[in-house]
């Protein structure tokens, strides 16, 4: 069986925005998509004070934290230097227009 | 593709920030030797004297250890001078033999300290005063002489005075001219730091002329001999009587020199393949010792190397800072004054402090400052803008922070703060921290005290005592900075060029500035992006289209986010009315909702706070109001007092009349917010003092007022004109906000608008000018006809509906 759970469309999403997954358990996770139509997934939580980075400006493959403007690497939930901390990131499928979740991933 | 090979000789601050600066913007361009005269790796030369004083070492000092010069592939050659460069064949070739090829090569060879050509200057004990050897040299004499004499009483000199009598020797500083400093300070204030070097136990020998250094049998130094026939003992003579470019090597090369190698202001010289920065380059005929200027050129020099071909280098304006613990003297600009100039002079010697500022045309040309120097930046800042002061000089001498700064306990003198005293209230950090990440990581420049610490980076009222901390720590001078600033690390455009470029080219998306102005990101950032959006849309009103992921949160979701991501609710109330039925609705919101927290708001209105993302559809359609737009850069409220239809004092009808003005400005967005106020009569119960456009109704008519502020810092607005006529109060309120929205840069109030352009600049445009009035008037109603409601006409406001749609799982 297969391992990855559908999420929504890649046009879902707005370019260089964001939308909100709301799972069971656990905190939402953000899904990103950028200008070049990559897209990202995090957990919904900044490193730095837990503000709502579906919420901030997303600029080349980074995301601005509406709340401090902690500035995140949407590749490896990184925050970019001098800050420190990283949030969890999701491994995302796409396949044509379709975005997938790992169910693993998002059951944990 | 092969790499080109680019030689770097000399291995100092300028240098090496020229290479950092090089690898931010094109990494792999070039592989980089780099040659060294000194043992050392880049060291922090301007903390030398914090060494030689004890406060510091030299591993406190080091900038960039070997260990980064082997992470960046660069090839390091220390304790190798280069003696002869090549340039038919590109090759440099060292004392040692040691040859290197180059495609470019930069010449960052520094300075060496002016000797004096008297008999015995070459005396052991004799020394200039430049790098590690000298201070370990110093340090090693302070353990076995007793005397010290420096011949120079500026900066250096004294700064290595204060070193050796801190190691414990009888140090006497013999200058030439009648008072210290000559250079950077007046006589007033160099008698107020000599007297309080005296009381540290310095001597001074003022207007004495050196004739020999006398040495003992063993070729050591023993006594100074003056021409007046005096001579004094000194085992340890320094000599800083100042710094001369080091163009040995460039001119045995045949590369132009004229008192420092001749550079254009791309930082090239005269062969087009060899570029220079630093101590040893004559721009324009200056040759700078400071380290902005030089950082400056650095960055220039490092953008002509990545081949990108933009940014000039075209001179700074420098200011002094002494770094003596415990002595606080700041200078800058001509501060001698002389035909043409006045002067506003404050003397307080017993409670030491002297300032003194000098005008020249109403603008700021120089500043002085002894014993409190919290305001040097900002008199720095408006004597390189060259700005007009007619309108503050009353006030220009009791500084920026005279006027209602909040969030540091009214600090203004950094020095005498103590280290676990709060610098910065927003985000509580203290001095302490801020010293510490200076030295731990090197900072020099106020963005990144401020990205590494947060400090200032909020609200931004402690920025003068950052700065101050920034000089006393990192030393010499970091904040020539070029008198126009970039938008952010996007881009070197700064506000203006983009506000011109959005005119001039009639360009109308963010895509046509990004690649028409050459910027470094695919789609800018948080900080550039919105600021665009805002030009573009405040250029072509109804032509360029409004790009909601430009936006910060708050204006994509018409809502105000708040720490635990849920976000406030503020309907509109016109001029603070409301009515039974509307207050029912709310009350019904709040419970229907679970609204954890009603407040009632400065603004005269009701916020409910605590309303999740995925209501406020619903919140909006239940409370039936236009939105308060409580979360925008764009019009919040007008306050009005009760007026004269109810108030027994009232002279004018406010609560119309702020209903009106509040209705005509309705969906207008703005650099940033803006808030007006209404009073019948001038007891002022409206606070109209502290708003953008404040109205306060006399009798006879009605006082406009505009660019006050109640915020972090409170500025009382300025009396703009007197009119007759509600109609005339919408037409100049309108015009001025009209202005404002074209013409201030993104995120100023209008009191940063009015402090940069100058009230006489929009009395004329406003006041003055009845046709420009009117116009101004006309755009304004022009953008804001039809301006959507976006509680109420999501589709037309362009709000996305699927940013409040949960995807479950």
């Amino acid at each position: 069986m297969s391992n990855w759970i559908p999420i929504c469309k890649v046009d879902d999403v707005p370019v260089l925005g964001a939308r909100v997954v709301r799972r069971d358990h656990g905190d939402d996770i953000a899904i990103f998509r950028n200008a070049d139509n990559e897209v990202f997934a995090l957990l919904d939580k900044c490193p730095h004070k837990g503000g709502p980075l579906s919420q901030g400006i997303v600029h080349g493959k980074r995301v601005a934290c509406p709340l401090h403007n902690w500035n995140i690497e949407m590749e490896n939930g990184c925050a970019v230097a001098p800050d420190e901390g990283c949030v969890q990131k999701f491994a995302i499928k796409l396949e044509g227009n379709q975005v997938f979740l790992d169910k693993t991933e998002v059951a944990a | 593709m092969k790499k080109m090979k680019l030689v770097m000789v000399g291995n100092g601050m300028a240098g090496v920030r020229t290479l950092e600066e090089l690898l931010k913007i094109a990494p792999d361009m070039y592989d980089i030797t780099v040659f060294g005269a000194e043992p050392h790796a880049n060291y922090n030369r301007i903390l030398l004297s914090p060494v030689l004083a004890g406060e510091q070492t030299i591993k406190d000092i080091m900038l960039n250890d070997v260990d980064w010069y082997e992470e960046n592939h660069i090839k390091l050659h220390l304790s190798k001078k280069i003696s002869k460069i090549d340039r038919k064949n590109r090759l440099v070739i060292a004392e040692d033999g040691t040859t290197e090829s180059y495609d470019r090569l930069l010449l960052a060879t520094g300075s060496n300290p002016f000797i004096l050509p008297v008999p015995g200057k070459d005396l052991k004990g004799v020394i200039g005063y430049r790098d590690i050897y000298d201070t370990n040299y110093m340090i090693e004499a302070a353990t076995k002489h007793k005397h010290a004499v420096v011949i120079g009483g500026g900066l250096l000199g004294l700064e290595a005075a204060n070193g050796l009598k801190l190691r414990g020797m009888d140090v006497t500083v013999v200058h030439l001219m009648p008072w210290l400093m000559e250079r950077q300070l007046d006589k007033t204030a160099a008698d107020l730091l000599q007297k309080s070097l005296e009381a540290k136990g310095i001597n001074f020998l003022l207007q004495k002329n050196t004739e020999a250094l006398i040495g003992d049998d063993a070729g050591h130094v023993k006594s100074i001999r003056f021409k007046d026939g005096i001579e004094i003992p000194a085992e340890l003579v320094v000599m800083a009587v100042g710094i001369r470019p080091n163009t040995e090597l460039a001119e045995s090369a045949g590369i132009h020199c004229n008192r420092g190698i001749v550079v254009n202001d791309t930082m090239q010289t005269y062969d087009p393949r060899v570029y220079s920065v630093g101590e040893c380059v004559s721009h324009r005929g200056i040759a700078y010792g400071l380290v902005a200027p030089l950082f400056e050129q650095g960055k220039v020099c490092a953008n002509h190397l990545a081949e990108f071909g933009i940014g000039r280098y075209e001179g700074s304006v420098t200011s002094t800072k002494l770094k003596v613990t415990g002595v606080d003297l700041f200078s800058a600009g001509n501060f001698m004054g002389g035909e043409g100039c006045e002067e506003i002079t404050l003397s307080d010697p017993i409670g030491g402090v002297y300032k003194r500022l000098v005008l020249k045309d109403n603008k700021l040309v120089g500043a002085c400052l002894y014993g409190d120097t919290v305001d040097g930046s900002w008199y720095f800042k408006l004597l390189r803008e060259g700005k007009n002061v007619t309108e503050i000089r009353d006030q220009l001498m009791f500084g920026e922070s005279n006027l209602g700064d909040t969030g540091h306990e009214g600090q203004n003198k950094a020095a005498t703060m103590a280290d676990n005293a709060e610098v910065c209230g927003c985000n509580g950090v203290n001095k302490g921290t801020i010293c510490k990440a200076i030295k731990d990581k090197g900072l020099f420049t106020l963005d990144e005290v401020r990205k590494h610490t947060k400090a200032s980076a909020s609200c931004g009222s402690c920025t003068g005592l950052v700065e101050q901390i920034l000089m006393f720590t990192a030393g010499g001078d970091y904040s020539a900075a070029p008198q126009k600033k970039a938008m952010c690390g996007c881009t070197d455009a700064s506000h203006a060029d983009a506000r011109k470029a959005i005119r001039d080219h009639h360009w109308l998306t963010s895509k046509q500035v990004f690649e028409g102005l050459g910027w470094r990101t695919p789609n800018g950032c948080s900080s550039c992006r919105p600021a665009i959006n805002y030009y573009l849309i405040s250029t072509w009103p109804k032509e360029a289209k409004d790009d909601p992921q430009s936006r910060f949160i708050n204006e994509r979701a018409h809502a105000n986010i708040q720490k635990d991501g849920t976000y406030s609710v503020v309907p509109r109330m016109w001029g603070g009315l409301t009515t039974p039925a509307e207050l029912r609705r709310i009350a019904d919101v709040a419970e229907k909702y679970n609204v954890p927290t009603v407040k009632v708001t400065g603004g005269q209105r009701i916020d409910l706070l605590g309303i999740k993302k995925e209501d406020l559809q619903n919140v909006w359609k239940d409370l039936d109001m236009p939105s308060g737009h409580a979360y925008g850069k764009s019009i919040r409220t007008v306050k009005t007092c009760v007026g004269s239809e109810h108030c027994r004092f009232g002279t004018q009808e406010s609560m119309k009349l702020g209903v009106k003005l509040e209705k005509m400005l309705f969906g207008m967005y703005s650099p940033h917010k803006v808030k007006l106020a209404v009073s019948g009569c001038p007891r002022n119960c409206a606070e109209a003092g502290i708003k953008d456009v404040g109205v306060i109704g006399v009798d006879s008519g009605y006082e406009l007022y505009v660019a006050g502020n109640g915020g972090i810092k409170t500025e009382v607005a300025e009396f703009l004109c007197k009119v007759k006529t509600q109609e005339e109060v919408m037409e100049y309120s309108a015009a001025f906000l009209q202005l404002y929205r074209e013409e201030a840069w993104y995120l100023d109030r209008t009191v940063h608008y009015v402090q940069r352009v100058g009230l006489d600049y929009i009395k004329q445009r406003i006041v003055d000018d009845e046709a420009n009035r009117k116009a101004l008037y006309e755009r304004m109603l022009f953008d804001l006809e039809g301006a959507p409601d976006p509680w109420k006409e999501l589709d037309k406001a362009s709000v996305d509906r699927k940013q409040f749609e949960i995807i479950p799982i």
